[in-house]
C-alpha cells in the first residue's frame, strides 16, 4: 500500500479523533492501523480500511481484553495489559467486534475497496 | 437482637462498606443487619449455629497486574483465613472470577489450592473471566459434567435451599450479563415445590440488583428470578463481580457483593471504568477478604461475617 493511502485513512480517522478521547484514535504500526484500547473502550469504534490490510488492537487497560466478532469472523484470545492482537481483513464488509468479557465494549471495520 | 438496632447496623454497614472494614451480618426474619468485626469474630463463631459456609470470590488466579503484584499470596492468605474458622464449614462456595485470562493451568491451581481450606466440598459458579476465551466449555466441563443445564444448580443443605446462578454465559455485543430463558423456566421450577417458609440462599457472580448498569454491574433478566423467589420469607442472595461489598434489602431479599481476594475495584461512577484498582500497598489487605455465613434454624437468624485480609 502505498504512503498516499495511508495519508487517506489518516484523513478520514479525523473525525473520530475529534469526536473521541484525547488519546490518538489509532497509530500505524508495521504499516497497519493500531487500535488503542484504553478505559474499558476502543479507541477508534468505527475504522474504514481497503482490502488486505492488518488491523492490530493493543490493551493499555490493566483489565484483560478481547477482540471478538459478533459473527465470528474472527476471535481474538485474551489480550493482557500491553499486549497485542492483529487481524488481516482480506473482504470487503461490515465487521461488528465486542469484548466478551466486558460486551458494553463494541467497535466495527469497515472494508472497503478505494477507502 | 432488635430490629431497631438492625436499622442502625444496616446503616453503619452503609458507611463501612466502602472503608473495607470487616462485618458481622445477621438475620432475623429475612432482614440483615450488621456490625464490625474484629475481636467479635469470636461471638459469632459460639452462636449456637447448626451449620456454616465460606464464601470466596474473584481469585482471579493468574492476575499479575500492579493493583497487586501478589495475588497468588493474598489468595493464600484467604485460604489460611476459611481454614481457621472453627468449626470448619460445612462448604464453600466460590462465586467466580475463579481465574483472571483463563490460561491453561489455572483452575487445576485454584482447585488444588482451595484444598489447603481442609473443605471438601465447593461449589462453583463461573465469572465472565471464566468463560470468556472458550464460550464455557472447560469451566463446564470441569465444574458442571454430568449435570443438566449449563452450570446452575441447586441444593438443599440443613433446611436451606441454595441456588447457584450462571449470569456470564450469554454475553452479547452491547448487552449485559443474564441469565436467559432456559435456566429461568429452571429456576422456576426448581422453587415451585418448596414452602415459602424455607430459606433461600442465591449466589452467581453478575449482581443480580442494578448496582452500576454503565459498568455492566447489573443482571439484566435477574427481576425475572427475583419473582419467583418473592414469596419466600428469607432470601439471601450471594455475588462476586464488583470486588467490594455492598447491600441492598428489598423486602425479603437481602444482596450482598462480596470481597475479592486479588485486588479491588473502585466504587461505581468513581473512576473513568471499571477494572483493578491500586491503592497504597498498606490499604491492599483490608480491601480484599473472604465471608462466612451462619445459619441456625429455629432462630430463624443467619449471620454473615466478612473478615478483610488485613
Amino acid at each position: 500500500m502505498s504512503p498516499w493511502r495511508w495519508m487517506a485513512l489518516a484523513v478520514t480517522a479525523v473525525p473520530a479523533l475529534l469526536l473521541g478521547a484525547s488519546s490518538p484514535a489509532w497509530s500505524q504500526r508495521d504499516g497497519g492501523p493500531q487500535i488503542e484500547i484504553k478505559a474499558h473502550g476502543y479507541g477508534t469504534p468505527q475504522l474504514t480500511v481497503p482490502p488486505g490490510t492488518t488491523v492490530t488492537w493493543i490493551n493499555h487497560d490493566d483489565d484483560p481484553h478481547t477482540v471478538t466478532s459478533t459473527e465470528n469472523v474472527f476471535r481474538s484470545p485474551g489480550i493482557d495489559t500491553d499486549e497485542t492482537y492483529s487481524y488481516t481483513f482480506t473482504k470487503p464488509g461490515i465487521y461488528d467486534y465486542f469484548c466478551t468479557l466486558h460486551p458494553l465494549m463494541t467497535g466495527k471495520v469497515v472494508v472497503r475497496s478505494g477507502s | 437482637m432488635s430490629d431497631e438496632r438492625g436499622v442502625d447496623r444496616r446503616g453503619f454497614l452503609q458507611c463501612m462498606a466502602w472503608t473495607g472494614t470487616g462485618l458481622l451480618w445477621s438475620v432475623a426474619g429475612g432482614v440483615l443487619s450488621s456490625r464490625a468485626i474484629g475481636v467479635g469474630t469470636a461471638e459469632a463463631q459460639t452462636a449456637p449455629a447448626s451449620f456454616h459456609f465460606a464464601q470466596i470470590s474473584d481469585t482471579h488466579i493468574g492476575f499479575k497486574g500492579a493493583a497487586n503484584p501478589d495475588a497468588m499470596g493474598t489468595f493464600e492468605a484467604a485460604i489460611a483465613r476459611i481454614k481457621a474458622l472453627d468449626p470448619k464449614p460445612a462448604f464453600l462456595i466460590h462465586t467466580g472470577d475463579i481465574t483472571h485470562g483463563q490460561k491453561a493451568g489455572a483452575f487445576d491451581v485454584a482447585s488444588e489450592a482451595l484444598k489447603g481450606t481442609g473443605i471438601d466440598r465447593a461449589f462453583y459458579v463461573p465469572g465472565e473471566h471464566d468463560v470468556f476465551a472458550d464460550g464455557g466449555t472447560e469451566y463446564l466441563n470441569r465444574f458442571a459434567a454430568g449435570r443438566p443445564g449449563r452450570g446452575w444448580q441447586s441444593f438443599d443443605y440443613g433446611g436451606v435451599h441454595f441456588v447457584g446462578l450462571v449470569n456470564v454465559l450469554t454475553y452479547k455485543a452491547g448487552g449485559l450479563g443474564s441469565l436467559g430463558a432456559e435456566q429461568l423456566e429452571w429456576l422456576e421450577r426448581d422453587v415451585a415445590g418448596l414452602a415459602s417458609s424455607t430459606p433461600v440462599v442465591v449466589f452467581a457472580h453478575v449482581p443480580l440488583w442494578t448496582v452500576y448498569p454503565q459498568w455492566g454491574w447489573v443482571t439484566d433478566d435477574a427481576t425475572q428470578a427475583l419473582a419467583y423467589l418473592k414469596r419466600f420469607g428469607s432470601v439471601t442472595v450471594l455475588n462476586g463481580h464488583i470486588h467490594q461489598i455492598m447491600q441492598k434489602v428489598e423486602g425479603n431479599v437481602t444482596f450482598h457483593t462480596a470481597r475479592s481476594t486479588a485486588f479491588p475495584q473502585p466504587a461505581p461512577g468513581a473512576a473513568p471504568a471499571p477494572g483493578p484498582l491500586k491503592v497504597p500497598v498498606e490499604e491492599l489487605r483490608g480491601m480484599l477478604g473472604v465471608r462466612e455465613v451462619t445459619y441456625a434454624p429455629g432462630k430463624d437468624r443467619l449471620a454473615v461475617v466478612d473478615a478483610s485480609l488485613a
